[in-house]
């Protein structure tokens, strides 16, 4: 038997397999799930940012038509239901561990920001159910709110929580001050920025959505939600919130419209329709509306920072300080505490050689929405810092910010940088270099006059980032303060056919995985794409893993199922082995085909596969039958995506409207399995960094804490006509040096390098006007006033 | 939602009926803005009576010197009707660049001018050409009709029929678009007639409004220079989240500017 031809599907734009049922309309989502005797929940909102709850009378909505039953948090505290945990524990520098106030399911004695839960209404119809939410009755005591991020801990602000003294939730430090310090007193020159990165709200496609149902038959619950990580979700709430063993709580998280770490956490609605399932003995269905959503999905960034750049006379880099208040909402979300620390401080060296780094971050509670991660988590967060830092510096010194960031590059691996992280892998330059010669850098002064002729203003920006992906080795992360391992694991089932189903603990919601992840496969296993089916996000189904989030799906999803199909390709080498009388040493396995070296002696796959089910031919004796293998895959390190993005814009002067002309993004993702896809993601991300860079922007009353940007006629989303077309290219790449793939993951990148590639081009097309800063977004408001005030100053 | 009856009216009588008898009742004449404040339960009639299906209200015809929209005549019929473009380009060209192609095809002339958003396109352009609504029961003229926000000179049970708009020499409409909803931050109609200009301006404060200054810069001489030459002053001016009163007020010479442009380019 001939080998088949080589089959080269790592590495090739497969179309994507999920697209036709999503096309049809016949994915699944949680709203799509319809279970017998289905009720519908919907909750009562706090409309106060900060308030006591002095009476609810629920008298009138227990006898509106079609009310099932209706729970308050006094309910659930009378039943011992167990706040909701933080998943990540921060010490302050002075040894303390952060605070951790009560996050209540419902809240019971006070609100503590406008949409925290006060009721849940369970009816025949959601149309009776906001019927009757209309009918109870809440007395509030209202209290004075803390809103703003800046001055959250400062003297005589309202206590969000009584146990939390000045709203400080922790005061980290990382890196080495006393040399950071030194650092700074020997500089020939130091830059300072005050930066806002403002607070987003996620808003994915498919807002937030729970089915949850208790079956009296076996004692346990089955809940549908719209979630990243199922199995996560189902061990924190059996385990910390609801007492249960696991195997009580299936969770399945179907067709996932979007996430963007907004669908990582466990939430209170997750919980209270759990909970109220077994009471009313009835499946409960809750869909957040829109501008639910805008209340109570966890948002994300919104840090206010003072950032320093110490450089020598030869304008290399000598020593970075940062000083980051951070927001963390009214309660802490299921992973707030890391975003702000161990997902940003350790971003801080960038691609630089900076020897001397310190930051120190304030974590304050607000009576606002918890903030916890979104698409680049810390990251973007990080980069901004860094990117506006290099670029800002090179404009106060008159330098190239190309030639300043060369000076500075990181040119030797493995570097162990002075925040904790040890890159393993990268190539700075190339990235850099094919960006300037895609953006047409060297024509750029031709079209800046072009653009002067019109009237108008020309710039040019950069951004060369770095993230940290692949969470991660759990025993760092562990040393870090993560109270959970964060490895993956994978299933590689073979049926007595060949055809083969993979389970994992990575979870799709719009990334793809059901192609990527058969692309291994089937180029591993030598067999056809169209028998690979993955599996995932349903506890009763697939291992425990880790979920998806941190672009960590192919890294370590994929590195788990390349362990698991280790161990197949092994055990089918030993039945191959007996098929062919020869020894296992001596089998070779290439395209699909098991062959004694050196000979015309094959079998195939199949042939192994069905011998492995139909053990007529088997040594029982010394193997189970059965082709069925499972694996762990932990981390030894992060994997380090990197690379350059231009910008170009054009500004109006007499509007301040910026247009983006250009955007160039080079990345290097190490080997690729799916361009195309991984195009699309690149494209997504930077859709959502040019959002924060130029138009979205969550803004609450500063006395009220009452949400104005609460539905999309006033938080900006962008728009295509927002968008230039993108120039997008994965660069050849510096694989992985520690997973099987040599990938390091592609979810983050845009959103996390692409916000200050924007600013830094806006301003470069405002500095002849004398403008020096501007915060995000840049609105044509925002642009135009930074002009009117730089030419009357 | 809260539930409500829906009646289809053949003909305006009968839809003013309705809602002379039932003070709980409204017109639907596209649902643009109506239907959204009823999903998200601010607005519970007990029903809607839709007249969008009333076929004396459907009709455009140029007559002469006069320029008649029927009431409820979609942004999209108006921007694609060849007399509007013809008698009118600068409303043709204002009618399809209203909100988004779905909401162009349900909303009405008569429901915008109805619910007189004051971020909406159609007052400004109603405004400046000195047009006259028509009701079941009167003729109001564009300077009598708008009060405040959302407030109108309409009676509760007033049906608009139609809008009658005279033919200005040049007319033309720029507007700039809020961020986020893509309604005017700014819009600016101008429009030029034998015996003068009038500008209408939209989105800048609590009702659509006639800038003095600028009508009479732009009276004397109808350029771009001479728009650009006239200061706004920001006292009475909307700020909120999204701009500053300064800013809509240097917008406002600014985009009468290019509503000239766009007005001398039919």
């Amino acid at each position: 038997m001939n080998a088949p031809e080589q089959q080269k599907l790592i590495g090739a734009g497969v179309k994507r397999k999920e697209d036709y049922r999503f096309l049809t309309g016949a994915g699944q989502y949680t709203d799509d799930v319809v279970m017998p005797q289905q009720s519908y929940g919907v909750f009562l909102r706090s409309p106060h940012a900060h308030a006591k709850i002095a009476r609810i009378d629920m008298e009138a909505a227990l006898n509106s038509p079609g009310v099932i039953g209706i729970f308050i948090g006094k309910d659930m505290a009378g039943e011992n239901v167990g706040g909701l945990p933080c998943g990540w524990l921060i010490h302050s520098t002075d040894g303390s561990p952060m605070h951790e106030p009560p996050h209540p399911v419902i809240a019971h004695d006070k609100v503590l920001h406008v949409g925290d839960q006060v009721a849940l209404v369970v009816a025949e119809s959601v149309k009776e159910a906001k019927d009757a939410l209309e009918l109870i009755e809440v007395d509030y005591d209202e209290l004075p709110a803390t809103v703003d991020t800046a001055s959250a801990s400062d003297a005589g602000q309202p206590l969000v929580h009584d146990s939390v003294p000045n709203n400080v939730c922790y005061n980290w430090g990382h890196g080495d001050k006393a040399a950071t310090d030194a650092a700074f007193a020997k500089a020939a020159h130091v830059t300072t920025l005050d930066i806002v990165n403002q607070r987003l709200v996620p808003n994915a496609i498919e807002p937030r959505a729970v089915n949850a149902s208790y079956s009296k038959h076996d004692d346990s619950y089955t809940v549908y939600v719209a979630n990243q990580n199922p199995h996560v979700e189902r061990l924190l709430m059996a385990a910390f919130v609801l007492s249960l063993p696991e195997s009580k709580l299936r969770v399945i998280a179907p067709d996932v419209g979007g996430g963007f770490g907004s669908k990582i956490f466990l939430y209170p609605e997750d919980v209270a329709l759990t909970w109220a399932s077994k009471k009313v003995g009835r499946p409960i269905k809750w869909v957040a509306e829109r501008s639910e959503a805008f209340l109570s999905d966890a948002h994300g960034r919104d840090h206010v920072t003072k950032a320093e750049l110490a450089l020598d006379k030869d304008n290399k880099f000598i020593g970075m300080r940062v000083h980051t208040t951070a927001n963390m909402g009214a309660y802490l979300s299921t992973f707030a505490s890391s975003i702000p620390t161990v997902l940003y401080a350790t971003l801080l060296a960038g691609q630089y050689t900076t020897p001397a780094i310190y930051a120190e971050v304030k974590a304050v509670f607000t009576n606002t929405v918890p903030v916890d991660a979104y698409r680049g988590a810390g990251r973007p967060e990080a980069t901004y810092v860094v990117e506006r830092l290099v670029e800002t510096a090179a404009r106060e010194l008159n330098i190239d910010p190309v030639e300043l960031r060369r000076r500075n590059f990181i040119r030797e691996f493995p570097y162990a940088t002075p925040v904790g992280l040890t890159y393993d892998i990268g190539d700075y330059d190339a990235c850099l270099n094919r960006a300037l010669e895609l953006a047409d850098v060297a024509g750029f002064a031709k079209r800046r006059d072009e653009s002067k002729q019109k009237g108008k203003l020309r710039g040019i920006g950069y951004s060369c980032y770095i993230e940290a992906c692949g969470l991660a080795p759990s025993n760092v992360a562990g040393a870090l303060g993560a109270r959970a391992g964060l490895f993956e694991a994978g299933e590689v089932r073979v049926h007595p056919t060949g055809s083969v189903t993979v389970f994992t603990g990575s979870h799709s919601h719009g990334q793809g995985h059901e192609t990527t992840f058969a692309q291994v496969v089937a180029d591993r296993l030598g067999i056809a794409i169209e028998n690979v089916e993955i599996i995932h996000g349903d506890t009763g189904r697939i291992p425990f893993g880790m979920g998806t989030y941190g672009s960590r799906s192919i890294s370590v999803g994929g590195s788990a199922i390349m362990k698991a199909l280790d161990k197949v390709e092994a055990k089918a080498k030993k039945i191959a082995a007996h098929l062919l009388e020869a020894s296992a040493e001596d089998i070779e396995f290439t395209n699909g085909v098991f062959r004694v070296k050196g000979t015309d002696r094959t079998k195939s796959f199949v042939d192994v596969s069905l011998a492995a089910y139909v053990p007529h031919n088997f040594p029982l004796e010394t193997m189970e039958p059965g082709l069925n293998e499972n694996a762990f895959y932990d981390p030894t390190n992060f994997t380090y995506p990197s690379g350059a993005y231009v910008c170009e814009v054009e500004v109006d002067q007499d509007t301040g409207e910026t247009r983006i002309e250009k955007f160039t993004a080079v990345d290097d993702f190490g080997n690729v399995i799916n361009p195309m896809i991984v195009e699309g993601q690149v494209h997504g991300g930077l859709g959502q960094g040019i959002g924060q860079a130029m138009l979205e922007r969550c803004v609450y009353d500063d006395s009220t804490g009452q949400l104005l940007s609460g539905s999309f006629m006033d938080y900006a989303m962008p728009h295509a006509s927002d968008l230039p077309n993108f120039t997008v290219e994965t660069a050849k790449g510096t694989p992985c040096t520690h997973n099987p793939l040599g990938v390091k993951g592609c979810g983050e990148a845009g959103a996390i390098g692409s916000p200050p590639a924007v600013i830094n081009a806006i301003l470069d097309a405002l500095a002849p006007l004398g403008v020096k800063d501007l915060q995000m977004p840049a609105t044509p408001h925002r642009v135009w006033t930074a002009m009117h005030n730089a030419q009357r100053a | 939602m809260y539930s409500f009856d829906y009646q289809k009216a053949d003909e305006a009588k009968a839809a003013v009926a309705v809602l002379s008898a039932n003070g709980d009742a409204k017109f639907l004449a596209g649902g643009q803005s109506l239907l959204p404040t009823m999903r998200l339960r601010l607005a519970q009639p007990s029903a809607l009576v839709d007249v969008t299906r009333i076929a004396s209200m459907k009709n455009v015809t140029l007559d002469g010197d006069k320029l008649t929209i029927g009431g409820a005549v979609s942004h999209a019929a108006v921007a694609s009707n060849a007399d509007v473009q013809r008698a009118l380009p600068g409303l043709a060209d204002l009618a399809g660049r209203i909100g988004d192609r779905q909401v162009r095809e349900r909303g009405t002339i008569g429901g915008s001018l109805a619910n007189d958003d004051p971020a909406a396109c159609y007052p400004s352009a109603v405004l400046a050409l000195n047009a006259t609504v028509v009701t079941d029961r009167r003729r109001i003229a564009a300077d009598d009709f708008f009060i405040d926000m959302y407030t109108t000179a309409l009676e509760p049970d007033e049906l608009i029929t139609a809008v009658e708009f005279p033919l200005a020499e040049r007319a033309g409409y720029e507007k700039f678009r809020n961020p986020a909803s893509h309604f005017a931050l700014v819009g600016v109609f101008v429009a030029k007639f034998k015996d003068g200009v009038r500008v209408g301006v939209t989105g800048a404060a609590s009702s659509v409004f006639r800038p003095a200054e600028l009508e009479a810069a732009l009276s004397k001489d109808f350029s771009v220079a001479s728009a650009r030459g006239v200061t706004i002053s920001p006292n009475e001016l909307n700020a909120d989240m999204h701009a500053s009163a300064e800013y809509r007020a240097h917008l406002i010479p600014v985009l009468a500017g290019r509503a000239i442009e766009r007005a001398m380019s039919f």
